[in-house]
């Protein structure tokens, strides 16, 4: 059933692009259905999916002669993305409401990147996971280059290159694990059971990795992540910052670690003080996570600032990933989840109601508006995202960074007091931000350029709510995600990487 | 001395000849019944004409299926043959349906009659493996190409890219009968496989590596790649749209399979290595020059072009590149491997000239500022283009993905798995994402950038929008169920490997 | 929702008063009639709870454990004893109290009460929480809306004090955070009980010594580390000289109900931290500090004390008053810290000490906020104007106001016969035994209070009348009724205070017992 997430999602595509142009609501409606068809299916699986372990959908051959298979399955790390992916869709509809240029082009795009995303969480074929994973990038392409704003051709241009030098060492990993394992098969189970030999893993490891986490906004191939989020139309940013970085962590997780977990065992000998891959991309990480902060603290630009914020919180589900640890891996998948909610949400902020209302995003100028005066919906949603986004207790942040960071503790004790360290630049950032733009005092006795803005929409609200709702909802009971990820980690699929772990 | 099979050899060739006839059938129609009518009309009665031809002969090749060597290698005919025949034609089909609305000649039947017939010597090429019968396929071919690049009489540039691709073609054909006369005297034959049978040993004869060079020289000037690259540009720029969409797509197809024989049929046993660790003299070691070059240099210097037509050419050399790793691997795998990539790429590049000539046809240039804003000026056009170059660029789910991926696979699959070839395909994956940089530069103009103010919709003729989409249609199709036409491939690769 | 009063159904009451104030309260009567009538449904829920509780016994009573994440150790653990109980009284009275004096507020009413609630609702949760997440998660619920109150409602220079507040106290929950991180990290445990038994039975400090190249002595500096970070957080909450210096700025700023508020319950949060939570878990590294301890605590005492006297603001002079306040509190606590093994005096003197100390706190919070209320009253009546010497003579044209303030300046002076003497007074008896120093040298903290509450009363009350207070109506009928409850408490609880007395007695008879 779950299936048709997918076929939903591209069956609306095509729907919109036979579409005339002019009917703008019809566009709006069926992207909007489309996207909580998809959402209900993925949440109506969620309910019968008790134990968070593999579950085939569907498994018939493809191309027979290469050992090719159509064949989608979902455990509960997928099953958490798949909802992310749907709530981050509805309120992406949403919040672009207001779109007028080429509509249903804009939605067929939208729509088409969120099919994408849904068959790279849902396929269990390496190839097929790559076909859709490379699918979702050709749509950001053009969602930045045509909507955008601030350089936005540079922008997309720059995040599909990216992407796809990523996806190309990807690409060069899945040919090689294919060929070498010479069962011709790319069925993942099979794979990660395939005793790759170590030399062979230990190249072929960080090639895929990094190829990942490249769109997981690694540090230091995140530079495409806020130009992009920048330049991007609301609902594409959060899209951009909510789902896609999360395609990369995910393909970090389930198909580098999973199948060549030998690569981060020690080297043997040591280099600049790293002993294995593994210490290099937990470095990595660290370094991602405080310095996406830093940076974010003197940005002048106010979507930047959120835009490095996500390179921060990023650096955090790259470091679970890295300390093999069984807390820091949850924390690390629950983390993509939590931050997809509120990366999505700190943008609808920044982007739809902000910019696109007051047509300016300099601190500078946003300073001057008393923007907590005159949209005081927007502060609300802001004040709340940003408290939840320093990682407050009580919403999503706070529980996964804090499995994190004990996953980190164990593993790395030292980055642990970096990754604190970024917590507490966050916090600092977040507060200049939140006091700037929507507390700034106009300057002395000059009459307040207090110019009435449109009032905040109803598919605003909605959105909103649904956003905050989640994350609160996550934050009071992560056990709700945490009962379906935990088993999924424990499947024989990372039976390798928990082995190696313990040498 | 056996007699010689005359009635055998007619029976063999039977589609070749209804493809002549229906040449000379062209130009008698127009000759004798509409010389009074005007051109669109003699265009659609011509082209009618040869699709009629075409068909009959597809119907011909498939009603029957042969599996024949004459002469000692002289023809040879066996499922794989026949296929990429019939792919052929469906090629000319293809380009032929695209000369429809072309106004740039009045020589309408003279022109079908000219694909036609280099349509018949491509068929030849393909269904020998004697060097004497290929060398004269390939003139034959290079001449009609040459008369199909300058037919364009209006315009300057056709006449000096005809020239170009004339002298460039002759030399290049001096440097081929140079390496066929050396092989046939090392040798004593001019069959492929007699020429093998004769190289043997681990180090190879002085004179038979001059041949090997020679005959890449030779051969490497009709697949375009770097260094022997220098006519494809102007020829894919001044050539008339459907002349130079055909040396692009057919021209291609017959040129790799003829490299793929000379090479692995004709040269085995002096393959050298070109892995990582184990380098080897041979031919393999040479062609990685060669297809490294291509794929460099064909991909760095599209990105500076601004003329759409000229972008293809370089990065038809890149896609040279690409189908010689399938070659220079040699496995089971890469036969199939390189014609799939082959016939998708010859069908995509087909389609994109097409566009090309649509958008010339109607804003007068084919830089990239013509292309501004097409997608709200010509919808459909535009979305068949859009499939086209992301298909080049290798995007999945379109055809020219897994091509690739099949391709490369296929390469680190030889001999055993030891991935020496990774080298290549790594480079070879790199430069594709390179490759998407100037794809993506032609779609930003048609879907980004806006119209021209006084940009009035583009009447596409039906046509060409069944043409674009068909191929398109035929793109996504084979890119999600490759097998459809894999199967055929593998079936009939088998079939041959196994007599 | 489950109404039968138990503590998860007082603590839902004001977040759903908050919402319903948020989605209702369309106007400021309609928003602030939810509100009230939110406040005292969890006043009576609290008094409910009380009549169920058993204060013959010490232990926590009303328990609730439920599975919430089981991952990282975490229970849905909630309980009250009698300190807990008589915090929840106090919030659940302050907040009533707050709403009133804040009852002519302009400027968006409905969030300003809803962040009121949910200001209690954090209260409540922090008085109750027994495992470190979600007691940490209410800490800084209650962070939250404070802020925003000092910040939307303040006075001029409100947002250098919102964030000089804000900055401060997360700079203690950081660190407080960390604390239990670490401890967690290597104990795997986030409840404060099991925490505390671990203490006691010694296996914290051995869970502590299997850090990475740890050892025993590296557990003792460790543990010692980890108390300091832990005790940060509380004494900035409290707050502890020289953490205190966020409080005068925050405490005039903000407007006055919020002050109530601040003075009233939240910075009984830090005293409660510190006896419910470091006390239990980190008594051995809280008593190698005692010393020093104590010192702070004195120097809480006197120089407050000192600062409340060369201060001209009414709100500031009742800021570092309350800080002095406070600070006997601390004393109390630091007081019960020596080592005296099973002595049955020493033990009396020691619970002697403890139940001054809640009483205090409960006093404290009563009475400051009353003050405050009073300053407020008065701010209303002189157009904004608080200086110590911006009045004079009031009792000539406000004479019933001038009396009601006084009984409540007299109550925290402590004399006899009022609620603030008892508390005092215990404390005293309590800590010259246990350190006679210290007590010695904070009785000047004592004299200087007279000095400045008696300075206050006279200037502002006595002397020749200010002109332009001339017509300065009197205290009206509305007003007179709203002081009064807090009013009669103060005299009630100062004739009979073993109405508090009786139901902390057992508690800090076991947490005495616990402490040894």
């Amino acid at each position: 059933m779950l299936a048709w997430t997918i076929y939903i999602s591209f069956c609306a595509v095509f729907v919109l692009l036979l579409l005339p142009n002019r009917m703008v609501r019809t566009a709006r409606s069926v992207a909007l259905l489309s996207a909580i068809a998809a959402f209900a299916v993925t949440l109506a699986a969620f309910w019968q999916h008790r134990s968070g372990e593999l579950q085939t959908i569907t498994r018939v051959p493809w191309v027979a002669s290469l050992g090719l298979e159509y064949h989608l399955a979902a455990d509960g790390i997928s099953l958490t993305l798949l909802l992310l992916t749907g709530i981050v869709a509805i309120a992406g509809v949403l919040f672009s409401w207001n779109i007028t240029h080429r509509v249903s082009e804009f939605f067929a795009f939208y729509l088409a990147l969120i099919g994408g995303v849904y068959g790279v969480f849902l396929s269990f074929d390496l190839l097929l996971l790559f076909i859709f994973y490379e699918i979702a990038i050709i749509p950001k392409y053009f969602l930045i280059a045509i909507w955008g704003s601030t350089r936005r051709e540079y922008a997309a241009m720059k995040l599909a290159l990216y992407s796809f030098i990523g996806s190309a060492m990807v690409l060069i990993g899945l040919i090689a694990a294919y060929v070498a394992s010479g069962a011709r098969t790319m069925d993942l189970s099979q794979l990660a059971q395939f005793p790759f030999t170590v030399h062979f893993q230990m190249w072929v490891f960080p090639l895929v990795f990094v190829g990942f986490a490249i769109l997981a906004g690694m540090w230091p191939f995140h530079t495409w992540a806020p130009t992009g989020h920048v330049a991007a139309p609301t609902a594409a940013s959060m899209l951009l910052a909510g789902v896609v970085m999360k395609l990369g962590a995910y393909g970090c997780l389930r198909v580098a670690m999973a199948l060549f977990p030998r690569g981060l065992d020690a080297w043997g000998f040591h280099l600049l003080g790293f002993g294995s891959w593994r210490d290099v991309f937990a470095l990595m990480a660290v370094i991602g996570i405080v310095y996406g902060a830093l940076v974010a603290l003197v940005q002048k630009d106010f979507k930047f600032v959120i835009g490095y914020s996500s390179v921060s919180h990023m650096g955090f589900v790259l470091l679970g990933l890295m300390t093999l640890q069984q807390i820091g891996i949850d924390g690390a998948v629950l983390q993509m989840f939590s931050h997809g909610i509120l990366a999505g949400l700190l943008f609808a902020v920044v982007g739809r109601m902000v910019y696109d209302r007051t047509h300016t995003r300099e601190l500078a100028q946003l300073q001057t508006m008393q923007l907590s005066k005159v949209l005081p919906f927007a502060a609300a949603t802001f004040v709340i995202a940003s408290m939840a986004s320093i990682g407050l207790p009580g919403f999503s942040g706070f529980v996964a960074e804090l499995q994190v960071l004990i996953g980190t503790w164990h593993a790395y004790p030292r980055f642990t007091l970096l990754a604190g360290l970024g917590i507490v630049i966050g916090i600092a950032y977040t507060w200049r931000v939140m006091q700037v733009v929507f507390f700034g005092e106009p300057a002395t006795n000059q009459p307040a350029n207090v110019a009435p803005l449109p009032p905040i929409t109803m598919p605003e609200r909605i959105g909103t709510t649904l956003l905050v709702a989640t994350s609160v909802l996550i934050g009071l009971y992560p056990q709700l995600l945490l009962r379906i990820i935990v088993p999924a980690l424990h499947s024989p699929l990372f039976d390798g990487l928990w082995k190696g772990s313990q040498q | 001395m056996t007699p010689f099979p005359y009635a055998e050899l007619f029976s063999l060739l039977v589609p070749q000849i209804i493809l002549v006839l229906t040449a000379l059938a062209v130009l008698a129609a127009d000759a004798f019944f509409l010389r009074a009518a005007d051109t669109p009309v003699r265009i659609k009665s011509g082209v009618v004409l040869s699709l009629i031809g075409c068909t009959l002969t597809i119907a011909r090749t498939l009603h029957t299926p042969l599996q024949a060597n004459l002469l000692d290698g002289m023809i040879v005919l066996n499922p794989l043959v026949q296929q990429i025949q019939i792919v052929l034609l469906l090629l000319t089909m293809l380009t032929v349906l695209l000369f429809v609305s072309s106004s740039f000649t009045q020589h309408v039947s003279e022109y079908l009659a000219l694909i036609l017939l280099a349509t018949v010597s491509m068929m030849f090429l393909v269904s020998t493996q004697n060097l004497l019968l290929i060398f004269l396929a390939l003139e034959m071919l290079s001449l009609s190409l040459y008369i199909l690049t300058a037919f364009n009489k209006s315009s300057g540039q056709s006449a000096e890219a005809a020239l170009k691709y004339f002298l460039f073609g002759g030399t290049s054909a001096a440097f081929l009968l140079f390496g066929f006369s050396l092989l046939y005297g090392f040798s004593n034959s001019t069959n492929l496989t007699h020429i093998a049978s004769t190289i043997h040993g681990s180090s190879l004869d002085p004179l038979l590596i001059v041949a090997i060079v020679m005959v890449i020289v030779g051969l490497g000037f009709k697949v375009a790649a770097v260094p022997f690259h220098f006519w494809a540009p102007d020829v894919y720029q001044g050539a008339p749209a459907p002349s130079a969409a055909f040396i692009a797509s057919g021209s291609k197809v017959a040129a790799f399979y003829v490299l793929y024989q000379v090479m692995v049929i004709g040269l085995a046993g002096a393959e050298g290595g070109a892995t990582w660790h184990t380098y080897a003299p041979g031919w393999v070691p040479v062609l990685a020059i060669v297809a490294v070059l291509s794929m460099v240099l064909g991909n760095l210097v599209a990105i500076r072009q601004t003329s759409v037509r000229r972008l293809l050419a370089y990065s038809a050399m890149a896609h040279a590149g690409y189908m010689l790793i399938g070659i220079l691997a040699h496995s089971e795998q890469s036969l199939p491997a390189l014609l799939y990539y082959a016939i998708t790429y010859a069908v995509t590049v087909l389609g994109a000239f097409g566009v090309v000539a649509l958008v010339e046809a109607n804003t007068g240039g084919d830089t990239l500022a013509h292309f501004a804003g097409l997608s709200r000026r010509a919808p459909i056009a535009s979305f068949c283009m859009f499939i086209f170059l992301l298909s080049l660029a290798g995007i999945p789910p379109l055809a020219g993905f897994f091509g690739k991926f099949y391709l490369f696979s296929a390469a680190l699959s030889t001999p055993a798995p030891t991935l020496g070839l990774i080298w290549l395909v790594v480079l070879a994956v790199a430069m594709s994402a390179v490759s998407l940089f100037y794809y993506l530069r032609v779609l930003k103009a048609i879907y980004v950038t806006d119209p021209p103010a006084d940009a009035a919709p583009i009447r596409t003729p039906f046509v060409h929008n069944l043409v674009f989409g068909l191929i398109a249609a035929s793109l996504v199709l084979l890119g999600c169920t490759p097998n459809l036409l894999l199967h055929w491939l593998r079936h009939a690769v088998d079939l041959v490997a196994s007599r | 929702m489950n109404l039968t009063p138990s503590i998860s159904s007082l603590t839902v009451v004001p977040l759903v008063g908050a919402l319903a104030v948020l989605a209702l309260g369309s106007n400021r009567k309609l928003a602030r009639g939810i509100a009230l009538a939110f406040a005292f449904l969890a006043l009576i829920f609290t008094l409910l709870l009380w009549h169920r509780f058993n204060p013959a016994s010490g232990t926590l009573q009303l328990e609730e454990i439920h599975a919430w994440i089981p991952v990282l150790g975490v229970q849905y653990h909630v309980g009250a004893d009698g300190l807990s109980l008589l915090m929840l009284l106090l919030s659940t009275l302050v907040v009533p109290m707050s709403m009133a004096a804040s009852w002519n507020i302009q400027e968006k009413p409905s969030l300003y009460f809803a962040l009121i609630l949910l200001l209690e609702a954090g209260l409540i949760g922090t008085f109750t929480a027994l495992n470190f997440f979600h007691w940490f998660l209410f800490w800084e619920l209650s962070l939250i809306p404070a802020f925003f109150l000092i910040r939307l409602w303040g006075g001029s220079q409100r947002a250098t004090a919102a964030t000089q507040f804000f900055l401060y106290t997360m700079v203690g929950s950081v660190t407080l955070l960390l604390s239990f991180l670490a401890l967690f990290l290597y104990t795997g445990i986030f409840d404060f009980i099991t925490l505390g038994e671990l203490a006691r039975s010694g296996h914290l400090l051995q869970s502590l010594a299997t850090a990475p190249h740890g050892t025993a002595a590296t557990a003792d500096r460790f543990a010692l580390l980890i108390c300091l970070g832990a005790l940060l957080g509380f004494a900035v909450k409290v707050p502890i000289v020289p953490f205190h210096t966020w409080l005068p700025a925050t405490y005039a700023e903000a407007p006055t109900g919020t002050t109530m508020l601040l003075t009233g319950t939240m910075s009984k949060m830090g005293l409660y931290g510190l006896i419910r939570i470091l006390l239990p878990i980190f008594y051995l590294q809280m008593r190698s500090m005692r010393t020093p301890l104590l010192w702070l605590a004195v120097a809480t005492i006197v120089l407050s004390a000192y600062a409340a006297l060369v201060q001209k603001d009414l709100k500031r002079i009742f800021a570092y008053s309350s800080i002095n306040h406070l600070g006997y509190c601390l004393l109390g606590i630091f007081s019960i810290l020596k080592f005296t093994g099973d002595d049955p005096a020493m033990l009396s003197e020691k619970a002697a000490a403890l139940s001054g100390v809640f009483l205090q706190m409960f006093n404290h919070g009563l009475t400051a906020a009353t003050l405050f209320w009073f300053v407020a009253l008065l701010e209303k009546r002189s157009g904004g104007l608080r200086g110590l010497n911006d009045f004079g003579g009031l009792r000539k044209v406000a004479t019933v106001f001038a009396g009601l303030m006084g009984m409540a300046l007299f109550s925290s002076l402590g004399l006899p016969g009022l609620n603030g003497f008892i508390g005092e007074f215990l404390i005293f008896k309590g800590v010259f035994p246990l350190a006679g120093w210290a007590a010695s040298l904070s009785t000047l903290g004592l004299l200087l209070t007279a000095i400045f509450l008696l300075g206050l009363i006279q200037r502002v009350f006595a002397g020749p009348l200010n002109p332009s207070f001339a017509h300065m109506p009197d205290l009206t009928t509305a007003e007179r009724l709203s002081l009064f409850p807090p009013l009669a408490l103060m005299v009630a609880l100062g004739i009979y205070p073993q109405l508090v007395l009786g139901v902390i007695n057992s508690t800090v008879l076991h947490l005495v017992q616990q402490l040894r």
